[in-house]
Formats: structure tokens, C-alpha cells, sequence
């Protein structure tokens, strides 16, 4: 069953353009109207902005790390900070980023893909964007005066507590939001088989984070009562790493990269410029990735498998079996998922006679966010199994690092794919693939050499003694200095191509040749989307309405 | 660009209902995940002290027994209050989500009764931390349905005239019901 819905706000704006609602003399009803909006695509940009914003912090505090590392025995920074810039840069990947950019792209883009004209309960979704703002800059506070994991400010680190639960009742309020939207409010005949992959793992993802923030949110309330009162039963301050530390790190961080990689598998189709087969083995693939989600269920903060080498010993096989569930449930279920994607996207890459694919930049991006992903949940599942002595070593924030800077990037694709909807803005191709390029060069540097002293044993924190290492540290300096030049790039690009959009009209509808409604309302999208509701009859109605000598020939 | 046809006309909406039972999943991750944590803490105590609950400390059963008997009430008025709506009786269906209310203001007390009558203050310890913890959120989730509840009664008197958000109250009532089951057995019965 299916429904499509106008919110009262945008019913009241003039279709054909968004932000015509308080854009009127005074400009602080246009900021009224902005922060109060009900409009998906407003909401869903704030939090991309947010998102950008964080993740420009983030990057900022990874240089800093980076830097402090490059001689591991003496210190640039003062040693206090030291535990407040590693909070800031979990706090800052997770929730200042992962967590809002996937998020901002499915609250932006879900409703145009489904042919809804507004999000289910968009106050709701409002009110998380807040939520999440004011948990992420009170977090930031507790951090900026002696809180966090290691704080000696007591009120502070209760802050610190407090302003995750906001920020997790926040982000479960706006994914409630969403996952409702692709459940109820899709186009007649959108079935969930014909939904696009995007909003598919857009409702995994919101389906995932559902079963996962509240479980955050209990513990969070336990450790603050504890904290703030006995410290007996946490341990204080170290007991929010040891309960609540399964948030900052993998497995759990594979359910964030799902958007990311939904924005791959969609672009899939667009570039190769053919429908796809077997779209089920897809949505399978991006569900298996999602398995993650129960090792936080689970409240599992490191999975180990002390499997000793020495090969299979049948007396001691029921413990090892019980080793081997978890390992594989939580890290070999999505590296299924990927290879399931990535199998299958070769497949759809096989060349077709007299069919040129449509490469774009955001594609690239995609591709190398997913390639980046994946090579994190590879060495996730290294770093798990005991026999290779990862385990305290920098191996761990190699893989988090390659997870959430190749999530960004997938998602930075998405943003750079729908930007004409969004904004009516089409980002430069030659100059996004340069960025693509460059973040994925960074990302690469600002991982692989932890990867290797996570093998040559260097210690998960900031000082070590062998000088050896120093050189894997200063190529980990270069990444990150790559990747910050990556998203100021992209922020930049953007923020001209909106400007120039605003003043000349000219964003193409479909500029990729979609298969998706969304490419079949105007650039940018008008405050209600579609005049019209429009009737799905298969899967890719965008290549329905074409030529058939314009798509591939099983189309 | 070449516009895709018109659609028909909005199906009846179904949002409340997921809504609320996507609301529902949330809660019961919640409280699971608590209890979880709960149960963990409580073997380690044992095992490291021998006991999980405070020497001294009584918790009385008689007030959680009637609470996980409210609840059964609770249910049945949220499902009255649903039977008269579809059946077009809005005064019965005002006098149902009143006593669900009335019902519910009761467990809270009872609630605050069991808190007086154990005596435990919050920085007493682990245990008293976490029962303060678990059941202080659940009175969160009976505070959050009495808001739901008062809107359900002011939007259906007021003259909305599907039963959607009533069935969304049921279930939302229902969910509570069964989390609170769960509470009493690993709070009040385990122990």
C-alpha cells in the first residue's frame, strides 16, 4: 500500500522553487523558515552541512594525531589533550560525520526517489536534526574543557555522556522518520522490489540504526547514572569505552558505511547504462553488509578469535565454534555483502555491443568509497583473529579510518550525483574526479601505513619507541593533509556551483540519463516534487520513458 | 524532459501504524539492551560479592504484581477505546482512553511507592544506579504514551474520523505492556 503526502508547509510554497518559502524582506523569517522547516530537502542539506562541517573538524583533529605521531617519543601538543583529541576523532568520524552525511543524503534524496512528495513525521526528522546539533556542540564542549572518555572534569564527562544519548535519540528520531517514508509513502506501483537500491539501503540503514542507537541509549543511561553517582559497577570514566566503546569502532561501523554503499550499487546501472538483473542478489548484499548491526545489539566491543594456529583440534572444537559465530556472523556476513556488490557490478560491467557506459565523477567516487570500505572490513577481519597480534596495536584505527573516509567519499558521489536536484547545481566533472582522485590517494596514505605498523607492533596511542616507524606515521601526516584538501575542494566546488545555479538557471533535469524518478521532476526539485504523482511499472521507470536506443539492449 | 502520467489518488495511509511499530522496536531494543547489561552486572556481582541486591534492601513485590496486572487494564482499555472508535462511539471511546490514562497515572505511583518503600538512594551502588536507571526510563516511556494517549484522544474528539491512530495507540500501548513483563521478571522476580 501506498501513500503520498504534502506537508502543509510545502503545499504553501510555490512549486518550482524551494527556498522561495522566507525568502521574502526579512531575512530573519528566511532563517525561521529554515531551521523550523519541514521540507526533506532542507533538512536533509542542513545535516549534509553539518556533516561537512564535522568533517572538516575531524579531518582537522586527524592531522593533529598525525602530527603528534611523527615522533613517537616526544610531544608537540601538551599530553592532557592527548585524550581529548582521540575522543574527538571517534566522536568526530562516527557522529560528527559517518553518521549525518548518510543520513542528510537519504532525508535529501529517499522521498524524490520514491515519487513522495514529503518525508513521513518531518518534524520528527526536524526535530533529530536538532537533537543531533545540540548533542554533537555540547560533546564538543565537554571535550574542549576536560571531558571525555578520560576527562578529570567530572560534570564534564557526564556532559560528554549526556550529549551522546541526545545525539543518538536524535539521529534514531530522524531514522524512524525515514525508514517510515520508504515504507508507506512510495509512488503507486513502487513496489519494494522495484524501490531503487539507494533508498534500499537507505531503509537498512535507518532499520539498522533503529535496532542499534537505543541500545547505545541504555547504556548510556547506566553509565551516566553510575558515573555521575557510585562509580562502582562501570569502572567510571574507563567503563564508557568498555560499554559504550562498540559505537566508536568496527563491526558497528559498517552499518554507517550501508548509505555509501547503496549510492554505489546505484550508480551502477546509470554508468553501464543497463537495467539490472537479479535485483534481489543486490538488495541481499546490502542487507548482509547491515549484519554488522548485531554485534552492537550485542553490545561487543572487540571480537576475538583465539583460534592459536594450530590448526583444527576437534576436542576443543564446541569453544572454537563458539569463537568462529560471532567472527564470521559479524565480519564474514558483510564482506559477503560486498563481494556479493562488488560481483555483481562486474557483471553489470561487461561491455555491451554499441553501449557506451557514462562514467561521471561522482561514480568514481562511489567506486573507490566502496573499494576503501572494503578494504577496511578486510582488515577488520584480520585484526580480529588473535593469531596476528593486531589487537592494541594501530591497525584498529587504520581499519575505522578506511571505513568512515571511504564511506565519506561514497557519500560525497551521492552528493555530487544529485546535486542538480538539490540545488540545481551540476558539479564540474573534470574537477570532482581530480577531488575523487586525490581522496582516494589520501585515504590510502592515511591508512595503509598504519596497517603496516599495526604489523610492525605499534601501540594504539600516540607515542612509541622504535624510530622506524616514524616514516609510516609521516605518510599517515600526508593522507590526512589529502583528504582535508579533498573536502575543503569539494565544499568549495560545491558551494560555486550553487552560487552560479542561483544566479543562471540552468541545471539540466537529467543530466546522467537516470533510470530513477527523481530524474523525471525538474532541477531543483520544487518544494512539493512531483506536480504529479507519478506511476512506477517497473523497476527503472527513468528508462521506461526513454528511447530504447538510449539504454542497453536487455532494457 | 517528458513528464511521467498522473497518479491515482492517495491510498489510505498506513504511516502511524509502522510508525508506531517501528516506535515499538525501538523500545524493546531499549529495554533490552538494558536488561542485558543488567543481567551481566548481576551475574558479576554474584559471583564476585554473592548477592546482587543490597543486604537490607527489600524490594516489594505486591506493588510490581499490581503494576504487571495495570497493564493487562491498560490493554484492554487501549483496545476498547479502538472497538468504540471503529464502531463509531466516541463517548466510550473517550471514557476508555480516560481510564487508560487514570490506569497509567497509577502504575507511575505505584512505581514511585516502590522507590519509597525501598529506600535506596542513587549513589548506594551499582545496583541502586541501575534499577534507578532502568526503571527511571521506563517511567519515560509511560510519560511518552500518556502524551501519545492525550493526543490520540484530542485528534479523534476532535473529529478525526479513521481509526489509524487509535490501532497506533494500541500498539504502542501493547509494547509497553510486553517491555514491562520483562522488566518485572529479570527486576522483580529474578532479582
Amino acid at each position: 500500500m501506498t501513500t503520498i503526502d504534502s506537508s502543509p508547509e510545502a503545499a504553501a510554497v510555490t512549486p518550482g522553487d524551494t527556498d522561495a518559502a522566507g525568502a521574502g524582506a526579512n531575512p530573519l523569517h528566511a532563517l525561521a523558515d529554515w531551521l523550523a522547516s519541514t521540507d526533506h530537502k532542507r533538512i536533509g542539506r542542513l545535516y549534509l552541512g553539518g556533516g561537512l562541517l564535522g568533517l572538516a573538524a575531524v579531518v582537522t583533529v586527524n592531522i593533529l594525531l598525525a602530527i603528534e605521531r611523527v615522533d613517537g617519543a616526544d610531544s608537540l601538543l601538551a599530553v592532557d589533550s592527548w585524550a581529548q583529541l582521540v575522543d574527538a576523532q571517534r566522536v568526530g568520524l562516527i557522529f560528527g560525520a559517518m553518521l549525518p552525511l548518510a543520513l542528510g543524503l537519504g532525508v535529501a534524496v529517499v522521498p524524490l526517489q520514491l515519487g513522495a512528495r514529503a518525508l513521513a513525521f518531518p518534524r520528527l526528522a526536524g526535530a533529530g536534526l536538532w537533537m543531533w546539533f545540540g548533542g554533537l556542540v555540547l560533546a564538543v564542549v565537554a571535550l574542549g574543557n576536560d571531558g571525555g572518555t578520560s576527562g578529570g572534569q567530572s560534570d564534564m564527562v557526564d556532559l560528554f555522556i549526556a550529549a551522546h544519548a541526545l545525539m543518538a535519540l536524535g539521529l534514531a528520531a530522524t531514522a524512524g522518520s525515514l525508514a517510515t517514508t520508504i515504507l508507506t509513502t512510495r509512488s503507486p506501483g513502487m513496489t519494494m522490489r522495484r524501490v531503487p537500491f539507494f533508498s534500499w539501503s537507505v531503509l537498512v540503514y535507518s532499520l539498522g540504526l533503529l535496532l542499534v542507537l537505543p541500545v547505545l541509549v541504555g547504556t548510556l543511561a547506566y553509565l551516566f547514572l553510575d558515573h555521575r553517582n557510585a562509580r562502582t559497577g562501570f569502572g567510571g570514566n574507563e567503563g564508557i569505552v568498555r560499554w559504550a566503546g562498540w559505537v566508536f569502532t568496527q563491526p558497528t561501523s559498517f552499518l554507517l558505511a550501508v548509505p555509501a554503499i547503496g549510492v554505489f550499487v546505484e550508480l551502477l546501472p546509470v554508468t553501464f547504462r543497463r537495467r539490472t538483473p537479479a535485483r534481489g542478489v543486490f538488495f541481499g548484499g546490502l542487507a548482509l553488509v547491515a549484519f554488522a548491526a548485531f554485534a552492537a545489539v550485542t553490545q561487543q566491543n572487540i571480537f576475538s578469535l583465539p583460534w592459536s594456529g594450530a590448526g583444527v583440534n576437534l576436542d576443543d572444537l564446541g569453544n572454537k565454534f563458539d569463537d568462529l559465530v560471532p567472527y564470521l556472523l559479524f565480519n564474514g556476513l558483510p564482506i559477503l555483502g560486498m563481494t556479493i556488490v562488488l560481483g555483481l557490478g562486474l557483471f553489470l560491467a561487461i561491455p555491451q555491443p554499441g553501449v557506451r557506459p557514462n562514467v561521471s565523477a561522482a561514480f568514481l567516487l562511489a567506486f573507490l568509497g566502496f573499494s576503501m570500505v572494503f578494504t577496511g572490513m578486510l582488515g577488520n577481519a584480520l585484526f580480529a583473529i588473535d593469531d596476528m597480534g593486531l589487537q592494541g596495536t594501530v591497525f584498529e584505527e587504520a581499519a575505522l579510518v578506511y571505513v568512515a573516509y571511504g564511506s565519506v567519499l561514497g557519500v560525497l558521489g551521492g552528493i555530487a550525483h544529485w546535486a542538480p536536484k538539490l540545488w540545481g547545481a551540476t558539479l564540474p566533472t573534470g574537477k570532482v574526479a581530480g577531488l575523487a582522485a586525490l581522496g582516494f590517494v589520501g585515504t590510502v596514505l592515511a591508512s595503509l601505513p598504519h596497517y603496516v605498523a599495526g604489523f610492525l607492533d605499534q601501540p594504539a596511542g600516540l607515542v612509541y619507541d622504535d624510530s622506524d616507524l616514524q616514516v609510516w606515521n609521516i605518510l599517515v601526516v600526508a593522507g590526512h593533509g589529502l583528504v582535508a584538501f579533498t573536502v575543503v575542494g569539494f565544499v568549495g566546488l560545491l558551494a560555486m556551483a550553487v552560487r552560479a545555479a542561483a544566479s543562471a538557471a540552468s541545471a539540466v533535469d537529467d543530466p546522467w540519463d537516470g533510470q530513477t524518478i527523481e530524474w523525471a521532476t525538474t532541477s531543483p526539485a520544487p518544494a512539493d516534487n512531483y506536480v504529479d504523482v507519478p506511476i512506477v511499472r517497473s523497476a527503472e521507470p527513468g528508462l521506461d520513458l526513454k528511447t530504447p536506443a538510449a539504454v542497453g539492449s536487455d532494457a | 524532459m517528458q513528464s511521467l502520467p498522473a497518479g491515482p489518488a492517495p491510498a489510505p495511509r498506513n504511516q502511524l501504524l509502522v510508525g508506531s511499530s517501528l516506535a515499538a522496536v525501538a523500545m524493546a531494543m531499549l529495554t533490552g539492551g538494558m536488561l542485558g547489561v543488567w543481567l551481566v552486572q548481576r551475574t558479576e556481582a554474584i559471583d564476585a560479592e554473592g548477592h546482587w541486591v543490597p543486604e537490607g534492601v527489600t524490594i516489594p513485590e505486591v506493588p510490581s504484581n499490581v503494576m504487571l496486572l495495570a497493564f493487562v487494564g491498560v490493554c484492554v482499555f487501549a483496545q476498547w477505546a479502538l472497538w468504540s472508535a471503529k464502531h463509531n462511539d466516541r463517548p466510550h471511546a473517550a471514557f476508555a482512553l480516560g481510564c487508560l490514562a487514570l490506569v497509567v497515572l497509577l502504575i507511575v505511583n505505584a512505581q514511585a511507592f516502590i522507590f519509597h518503600e525501598m529506600g535506596l538512594g542513587i549513589a548506594d551502588g551499582t545496583y541502586a544506579a541501575m534499577f534507578y536507571a532502568i526503571t527511571g526510563m521506563f517511567i519515560v516511556l509511560l510519560i511518552a504514551g500518556l502524551a501519545f494517549t492525550a493526543v490520540a484522544a484530542f485528534r479523534y474528539l476532535g473529529g478525526r474520523v479513521d481509526h489509524e491512530l487509535l490501532t497506533a495507540h494500541a500498539i504502542f500501548w501493547y509494547a509497553v505492556a510486553a517491555i514491562y513483563a520483562a522488566i518485572w521478571f529479570v527486576v522483580y522476580v529474578v532479582k
